[in-house]
Order: C-alpha cells, then sequence, then structure tokens
C-alpha cells in the first residue's frame, strides 16, 4: 500500500523542482524595483556625464549609498530568477540544463558581488 | 519508452498562432529581461570605473558619451522602462484583474507607446539638463 499523499508524491518534481518560492521571489523583488530604479533613471539622468567628483560625493551620500546597494541586490536576485526560466523553459537536455543554471548563478553573484563591493567602497572611502 | 515520447503529439507553438499585441509584448518582456541581464555588465563597468579612480571613470565615462556608447544606453533606457511597464501588467493579471480581451490588447499597444514615449522624454530631459 502506498503511504504516501498525492501532494508527497509530486513536490520537488517539475523542470525547477520548486515552483512557488520562484514565483513569490520574482513577485517580490519586481514590487521593489519600481521605486528603486524610478529613483536610479532620475539619478542618472542628473548625473550622466557629470565630473567624477559630483558623481563619487552624490554616490557616497548614505541615503543614495543605501538606494544603490538596494536596487543592486534586487536587482541581482530578479536576474538570476528571471534567466533560470529561461533556461528551464527552453533548453530540454539535463546536463546542459544543469551546466546553464551553475553558470547562471555564477554571473549574477559575480557581478552582483563587483557592483556592491564597488558601491560600498565608493560609500565609505570615496 | 523513447518511441512513446516521439509519438506524441506536441503543443502548438509560435508559427501556428496569430501574431497578436499581446504576444508580442510578452515575447518583448523576455528579450528585454535577458538584454538587461547582460547589461548589468555595464552597470558594473560604470561602478567599479567610479570606484577604482578617476583615470577610469572618465574612460568609462568617455565610452558611455560617445556615439556607440549613447546608443547603448539609449536601446537600455528603453528595455528597462519597457520591461518595467510589462512587469506592472504581470502584476495586474497575477491579482487577477485585466484579462479581457479588447481590454489586455489595448493595454500591450498602450505599454509599447508608453515605453516609447517614456525613453524619449527621458532622454530629452537628460540633453536639456546638460
Amino acid at each position: 500500500m502506498d503511504m504516501r499523499t498525492p501532494l508527497g508524491k509530486v513536490r520537488g518534481l517539475g523542470s525547477a523542482k520548486s515552483g512557488t518560492e520562484h514565483f513569490w521571489k520574482v513577485r517580490t523583488t519586481s514590487v521593489a524595483l519600481v521605486p528603486l530604479l524610478l529613483f536610479y533613471v532620475v539619478f542618472l539622468v542628473i548625473y550622466a556625464g557629470k565630473p567624477y567628483a559630483d558623481v563619487i560625493s552624490a554616490l557616497s551620500n548614505p541615503f543614495i549609498a543605501t538606494i544603490n546597494a538596494l536596487t543592486i541586490i534586487a536587482s541581482i536576485v530578479h536576474m538570476k530568477l528571471g534567466m533560470e526560466e529561461i533556461v528551464q523553459d527552453y533548453i530540454h537536455s539535463e546536463v546542459t540544463k544543469v551546466v546553464l543554471l551553475m553558470l547562471n548563478s555564477f554571473f549574477s553573484y559575480v557581478i552582483g558581488g563587483l557592483c556592491l563591493i564597488a558601491a560600498l567602497k565608493i560609500a565609505f572611502v570615496g | 519508452m523513447a518511441n512513446v515520447t516521439n509519438n506524441r503529439p506536441l503543443s502548438p507553438h509560435l508559427q501556428i498562432y496569430k501574431f497578436v499585441p499581446t504576444m508580442a509584448m510578452s515575447i518583448v518582456h523576455r528579450i528585454t529581461g535577458g538584454a538587461l541581464y547582460f547589461g548589468t555588465v555595464l552597470v558594473a563597468a560604470w561602478l567599479i570605473a567610479a570606484a577604482s579612480g578617476e583615470q577610469a571613470f572618465n574612460t568609462v565615462n568617455w565610452f558611455f558619451g560617445s556615439f556607440i556608447g549613447k546608443l547603448i544606453l539609449f536601446g537600455y533606457t528603453w528595455a528597462i522602462l519597457h520591461h518595467t511597464i510589462g512587469g506592472l501588467r504581470h502584476l495586474m493579471w497575477d491579482l487577477g484583474y485585466g484579462f479581457e480581451k479588447e481590454f489586455s490588447t489595448k493595454l500591450a499597444k498602450a505599454s509599447l507607446v508608453a515605453s516609447i514615449v517614456l525613453t524619449l522624454l527621458v532622454w530629452a530631459v537628460v540633453l536639456i539638463v546638460r
């Protein structure tokens, strides 16, 4: 006799091995990114082409530095999840899929790490 | 077993469907998402240059100020605005609103127009401010 519930049998299956959490994280980061990116765009509109000293003094303002860091974190999480979805949709070979998902994680976290350290360096050291 | 899977009927794909605005915007949403993914390299380059010092910053700034740099940034602006507007549309659908055929078609067209208008507006402001 099978003692497992129908839910227990399907948990962890599917192309992504998890679903709701992925969906929820994409939505949460997307909601967060709406105001963050609006701020970012306005900031860039003001500071695009400005001299080095002006940009650094603006980026080291604690308020702007916080928004900068939060935007980087939310963007990296959002884009990593988004690319996971694309890979899971179009790549049907298990090996290629696993390799691309790993490369996606590496790319996202390397870019995220570089951006974050740069943002923090500017914020603390100038 | 392989035979069984091979003979299964496939679900209809792109070439079967009539091309409609909602479908086009869905495709563009994914493409802009992919473009923004790789576009983060530009943001990283800008931030790292700013953190490295004045010389590196000026080099990157020179590139973004060049014709090709501006063209890339213009495309980036549109991609980010289009993806954001598309995302807002998705949030509306997630909440259970806006599935009516005529409305969603209108909204798909409007989102394309809005993304282009906003992009031009942002760049007009950039050029006026400078």
